[in-house]
Order: C-alpha cells, then sequence, then structure tokens
C-alpha cells in the first residue's frame, strides 16, 4: 500500500512559515537585474510581504490546499535556460503561427518567440522593450496586488511579456504564449509575468499555456494582469499542464472598463499542487464577463481555483461554470465569490459549479461565496458532486457501447461543455483528445 | 407471423430472479421464433420490466436459475454490449438523458460498435450521417433531434421515437420495447407502431411488453402472454387482449390459481 507523501509531514510553525518567506523573497530579489530594477513597484510589494506570512490551512482562503510539501523546497530563482525546438513544437498551435512567444522559467526566449504577424501597432514583446508606454500605471496596479504571492512575483519577476493592443484595433490571429517549466539540479522557482492592456474598442484571443518539461520539484509563480479598456473584447484561454513534480500557483487579475467583454477559459490538467487565483474587477458598467474552469487530474494532484468577481457599476452580467473530473486519490477544490456592491444593480450573474468523482478516493471541496449587496439584482448559483451515473453507463451498454468506452464517453461529455467555449480549434481538439484518453 | 419451421430466436427456461435479494422471476418459460410478435401483458408487479432488464443484462438483476438461449448462444454468459451487438435490443421504459453527448454522436458510436462486433470497419461521419437521415423517416423524427443530447429536454413521446430510431438503425433480431406505448398520446403511438411494423421481417422478433391493449391495435401480436407472479401463467391469441381488457386479469388469476388454463 503506498502512502500519500502529503499525509505524513509535521504542520510547519508561524516562525518557520515567516522565515520561509523572508528567505523566498530574498532569494528571488537578489536575482533581479539592475536593469529591471523597478525600485517603486518592488520596494512596495516587498513592503506588502513583510507584512504578511506564508500562508496555511488556518486561512481561510487556504483552509483546504495544504501548502507545506512546498515548504519542503528551499527553492532558488531560475537562472538563464534555453530550451530546444523539439520541446517547444508540439506546444505551438497552427492558428498562432507568427504570434507566439515562449517564456522559459519566467524569461522570454527571443531564439523561440515568433513574432512575424501582427497588425501594425501592436506591441507584443517584454518589459525591457516597452519602456515608451505608460507600463508603470497598470503593471502591477490591478486590485489584488498584495496577495502574497502576487507580491512575491513582483518583488521578484525577471521579465515580463508585454502585449499592448491600441485602439480600434482588432488582432485577428490569437496571441499564443508559452511558458516552459524546466526545472533544474536545484529545485527552482520560476515566475513569468505578463502583462495586457487592450485600449478602448480592440479586440484580442490571448491563449496562456504552462508546461512543464520534466517531473523534478519546482515552483512556478505567475501573475498575468488583463485589463480590457472600455468596448474592449478579449477572449483568453490559460491551460495549465505543468509536470507532475511541480507547484503551480497563478493569478489571472483582469479589470474591465465600461462596456468591455471578457471570455475565459481555464484547464487544469497537470501540476501536483496548483492554485488559480482568477480574479475579475468592474470599472465601468454593462460588463459582461463569461468564466469557464475545467479541471481534470488523479493520482495525488490537487487544484484549486479561486475566483472572485467584484461588480460596482451596474448592468453587469456574468456567467461562470466551473467543472472537475476528480479520479484516485487527487482532490478538487472551488471557491467561487462574487462580490456584488450597492451601484451594481441590475447585475445578471449566474455560477455553476459541477463535479465528477470517478474513485471513492477522490475529493471535491465546493463553496459559492455571493456577497450581494445592490437589492435589485439576478444571481443564481449551483453546485453538484456526482458519479457516473450507472444507468447511463447501462443504457449505453444495452446499445452496444462497452463499459470502459460508455465510461470515456460519459467522461468527455461532462469536459467537453468547458471545452467548446475554447474558440481555436486545434487547441480545443488537442485537449478534448487528452480528456478521450482517459481511464 | 407464425411459421412453425423457423429459428428459435430466444428460448427461455424456468428462468428465476432476484432484485436486491428478493425473487422477481420464479420460473419463467418462453420461445420466440423468427417472425412472431409477442405481447407480454400483466399487471404491475408481474416482473415484466424485470425480465425485460434481464434480457439486456442490466446489473442490479441477478439470475439465480434457469437458462436464456438467444440464436443459441448462453445470453447469460454476455456482457450487456456483447448482448446488445449480438442483437438483442431493448426500448427502455425510461429512457435515459445524456447531457452533453449528442444524439448524433451517439448513434453513431452504437453502429460502429455493431459493425466492429461484425468484424466490419467503422462508417465515417459522412456516410453515417446520409445513413441516419434515411432512419429518421421510420419515426417521422426532424433531423435537428440529431444535434441535441441524448433525450435531453425531449418530450416522453420524442423520447419513445428515439429509442425506435436506434432500433431502426441497430437492426436487432429481437426488440424487446418496455411499456413503449406508456404515457403516449395517439399519434405519437400511430409514429411507434408504425415504425416498429416496418421493421418488422421474417427474419427477426418483437417482444412488447404493455399494460394496455391499445398497442396492440396498432402492432398486432401473434401471441399474448399473461405474466403473475413471476411467471407466463397463460398464453393465447390476439384476442386475449382484447378479453383482458374488457374482463380484467381477476378472471384469469384466478383460473391459474385453481389449475385450470384458460
Amino acid at each position: 500500500m503506498t502512502s500519500s507523501t502529503s499525509e505524513v509531514r509535521s504542520v510547519a510553525t508561524a516562525d518557520q512559515r515567516d522565515a520561509y518567506l523572508k528567505g523566498l523573497v530574498q532569494r528571488v530579489r537578489a536575482a533581479v537585474t539592475t536593469e529591471l530594477a523597478l525600485d517603486e513597484l518592488r520596494s512596495r510589494a516587498a513592503a506588502l510581504l513583510n507584512e504578511q506570512t506564508f500562508p496555511s490551512a488556518r486561512d481561510e482562503d487556504w483552509r483546504f490546499t495544504d501548502l507545506a510539501d512546498l515548504l519542503a523546497h528551499d527553492f532558488v530563482a531560475a537562472g538563464e535556460a534555453s530550451v530546444s525546438e523539439a520541446d517547444v513544437a508540439d506546444l505551438r498551435l497552427p492558428e498562432t503561427a507568427g504570434a507566439q512567444v515562449v517564456v522559459v522559467n519566467g524569461r522570454f526566449s527571443t531564439e523561440r518567440s515568433q513574432l512575424h504577424n501582427l497588425p501594425d501597432g501592436v506591441a507584443v514583446g517584454t518589459l525591457r522593450s516597452h519602456s515608451n508606454l505608460q507600463i508603470a500605471e497598470r503593471l502591477a496596479q490591478a486590485s489584488g496586488h498584495h496577495e502574497v504571492f502576487t507580491a512575491l512575483n513582483t518583488v521578484g519577476f525577471q521579465d515580463a511579456v508585454v502585449i499592448w493592443v491600441p485602439r480600434n484595433t482588432v488582432v485577428e490571429t490569437p496571441i499564443q504564449i508559452i511558458y516552459l517549466s524546466q526545472p533544474g539540479a536545484a529545485a527552482l522557482i520560476a515566475q513569468p509575468r505578463c502583462l495586457v492592456v487592450a485600449e478602448s474598442g480592440s479586440a484580442l484571443t490571448l491563449i496562456e499555456d504552462f508546461s512543464g518539461l520534466s517531473a523534478a520539484p519546482h515552483f512556478t509563480n505567475a501573475v498575468t494582469e488583463l485589463w480590457l479598456d472600455a468596448n474592449a473584447q478579449l477572449t483568453h484561454s490559460r491551460i495549465q499542464r505543468e509536470g507532475a513534480g511541480t507547484f503551480h500557483i497563478g493569478k489571472t487579475a483582469v479589470t474591465q472598463a465600461r462596456d468591455s467583454q471578457y471570455i475565459g477559459t481555464a484547464a487544469d490538467f497537470g501540476a501536483r499542487l496548483a492554485r488559480h487565483n482568477w480574479e475579475i474587477y468592474q470599472t465601468g458598467e454593462q460588463t459582461t464577463t463569461k468564466i469557464y474552469g475545467l479541471g481534470a487530474i488523479a493520482r495525488h494532484q490537487h487544484i484549486d481555483t479561486h475566483s472572485l468577481v467584484a461588480l460596482s457599476h451596474p448592468h453587469g452580467v456574468v456567467e461562470q461554470q466551473h467543472k472537475a473530473i476528480v479520479d484516485d486519490h487527487a482532490h478538487s477544490v472551488f471557491n467561487g465569490r462574487m462580490a456584488v456592491a450597492q451601484k451594481a444593480q441590475l447585475t445578471n450573474a449566474s455560477q455553476l459549479n459541477r463535479n465528477l468523482l470517478l474513485s471513492d478516493k477522490a475529493r471535491v471541496d465546493t463553496k459559492p461565496q455571493l456577497e450581494i449587496v445592490a437589492d435589485n439584482v439576478k444571481c443564481a448559483h449551483g453546485a453538484t458532486v456526482s458519479q457516473l451515473q450507472a444507468d447511463e453507463i447501462f443504457y449505453l451498454q444495452s446499445r452496444g457501447i462497452s463499459a470502459p468506452q460508455a465510461q470515456r464517453l460519459l467522461i468527455y461529455a461532462f469536459a467537453m461543455e468547458i471545452l467548446e467555449t475554447i474558440g481555436v480549434e486545434t487547441l480545443r481538439s488537442r485537449l478534448a483528445e487528452t480528456i478521450s484518453q482517459w481511464a | 407471423m407464425i411459421n412453425e419451421n423457423s429459428d428459435i430466436i430466444l428460448s427461455v427456461r424456468d428462468l428465476r430472479a432476484n432484485v436486491d435479494g428478493t425473487e422477481i422471476l420464479k420460473g419463467l418459460n418462453l420461445e420466440v421464433r423468427a417472425g412472431e410478435i409477442h405481447a407480454i401483458m400483466g399487471l404491475n408487479g408481474s416482473g415484466k420490466s424485470t425480465f425485460s432488464k434481464v434480457l439486456a443484462g442490466h446489473p442490479d438483476y441477478e439470475v439465480t436459475a434457469g437458462e436464456i438461449h438467444f440464436k443459441g448462444q448462453d445470453l447469460l454468459e454476455l456482457e450487456p454490449h456483447d448482448r446488445a451487438t449480438a442483437g438483442i435490443f431493448l426500448a427502455f421504459q425510461y429512457p435515459l438523458e445524456i447531457p452533453g453527448v449528442s444524439n448524433r454522436d451517439f448513434l453513431r458510436v452504437a453502429f460502429n460498435a455493431h459493425r466492429k462486433a461484425r468484424g466490419e470497419d467503422e462508417i465515417d461521419v459522412f456516410d453515417f450521417d446520409d445513413l441516419i437521415e434515411e432512419k429518421l423517416d421510420v419515426v417521422k423524427m426532424d433531423a435537428s433531434f440529431l444535434d441535441r443530447s441524448v433525450n435531453e429536454g425531449f418530450s416522453g413521446g420524442e423520447k419513445k421515437r428515439n429509442e425506435i430510431l436506434q432500433m431502426a438503425l441497430l437492426e436487432p433480431a429481437l426488440a424487446i420495447l418496455d411499456e413503449t406505448d406508456s404515457g403516449l398520446d395517439i399519434d405519437a403511438l400511430k409514429t411507434v407502431a408504425g415504425g416498429v411494423n416496418q421493421l418488422s421481417t421474417p427474419d427477426n422478433a418483437v417482444v412488447l411488453i404493455t399494460h394496455y391493449q391499445r398497442l396492440l391495435d396498432y402492432i398486432v401480436p401473434d401471441y399474448v402472454h399473461v405474466m403473475a407472479d413471476g411467471r407466463i401463467i397463460t398464453t393465447g391469441g390476439k384476442d386475449l387482449a382484447k378479453e383482458l381488457e374488457s374482463r380484467g386479469y381477476e378472471w384469469v388469476l384466478e383460473a391459474f390459481r385453481t389449475g385450470v388454463t384458460a
């Protein structure tokens, strides 16, 4: 009988967690190059970190996600790394040809990025190459920047991918960012950072793909800030398929100005432990927000999605669907918070969380969290946890479909409801292929 | 159509079966030959639906004694999906809804499972579309039903027509219709019955399980069986159904209890 590593460990004391965070901050800060000092920004983040400690299960936000295994590694900041074309080739999507950014361990790869197919005026590059833009107004300025892992990224990121789409520009080609984790001999921390600004009336599709090259211990602490100015449209896919030894903590902070539309789909398939903090902040009226999540995990994997949609203006529309397929001893956590302030009258929001347990050792914790102050709003929510239905399987069997094939069909159907929201066909079909291999 | 020389498709001898440890079937005997249409009638709880589930191989039903031969094979040895590809088809009393699986994909996967079992190549999406469009006529279904999730949001009549559509596609040697007529309005009943009649050939057989004689106005059975307490207690021709409709079941049960056959 095998036992989970998470069952045999000692709980770190508050002092130990404090010391761990201080050590980590020191190491990632020391590795920052002077060229990208960003003194004010980083000092502010460091000050914020100084007032916090490393989260434990006592923190409400981390109640079901235990980071004790992460504390067992003294991660050091990843240095320069290069990857071969063979490592990237399978991840490139034909639809994104000429609009592909490759980031290795948090650093932009000039060698592997291909950016020849973008409209005039659309800037895709690194922070270094974009110094003339109004970066300071946006970078690390989204609400929620003080959160401990976001601040840790701000203190120590090595470079940032910056995508800036000017007014009324429609980027037809989806832009793909491939973030590769390349674990080293020592356990590394990589901190990818991405800033996307869609100016008013612009439209783009962004694909973020976090992939890992090995199963060695690794820590990815990623932050993506997406700014949608008035009437901008952003369609976003975030794929997480990191290596089996990776701790992945990711933040997606979306700031939506009036009349903007954000459609996001997140798929979590990889990592040993993955946490996605998905936060949407409304800064003007009549925004549309559609967020879809799919987790599919097995063995001892752990995934956790904490979403927040903060509405502070009238006529907002929110649609959220989050699903998880949980096999073996895996554990999925969903916390869906919707904060509807007094001013956010006539909000129309719905949230649905559905979970499919494929083993009696699998575990799901789900919590809808509706905080509604406005009095004239529609907010529907629901959560289900179920297993494959024996009667459905028998029905399929009675038509000549074998039990394993029937199970695959039902799991596939469960997942496709989310994956169908991905408009880029090759990506959708590749993820569907991954799901159809299940069981 | 009765033909004494046609092949025996189904032969059930002294069948006993339990659900949750309770014996429901208590020595059932039945023989069905190619070309025949059998109706099984009986009161609620007589074991009619249990019999249909046992034939299809539902895992909740445990066969404790007796045997079932289907086209010479020992049916009880076969997994449910192997029974289906061997030619058994059960039209469900309550067809399941399967959200997220399109009817078209479901039908194609099922059809290809049958082809594979026969050692034939799977057919592709385009050839399948041509084939299924043809079959839609049998149950007067609109092609838009193919792109909806299996039975999801279908009315009762639509679900039953969808069952007959599957039967039309899979061309079983033995179709068992479990209360397919229950709850149907007269138009839907005519459509379903018309489909079954159209699919009935000298080479296959149909077993209709029903409460109501009305279905038998549209699908004329060769034999009518009455089930009670887990077995078939009497068998007659199509007139027996009419008699049951006008006189009820009590006289049959009484005759059985006193050891006289009707």
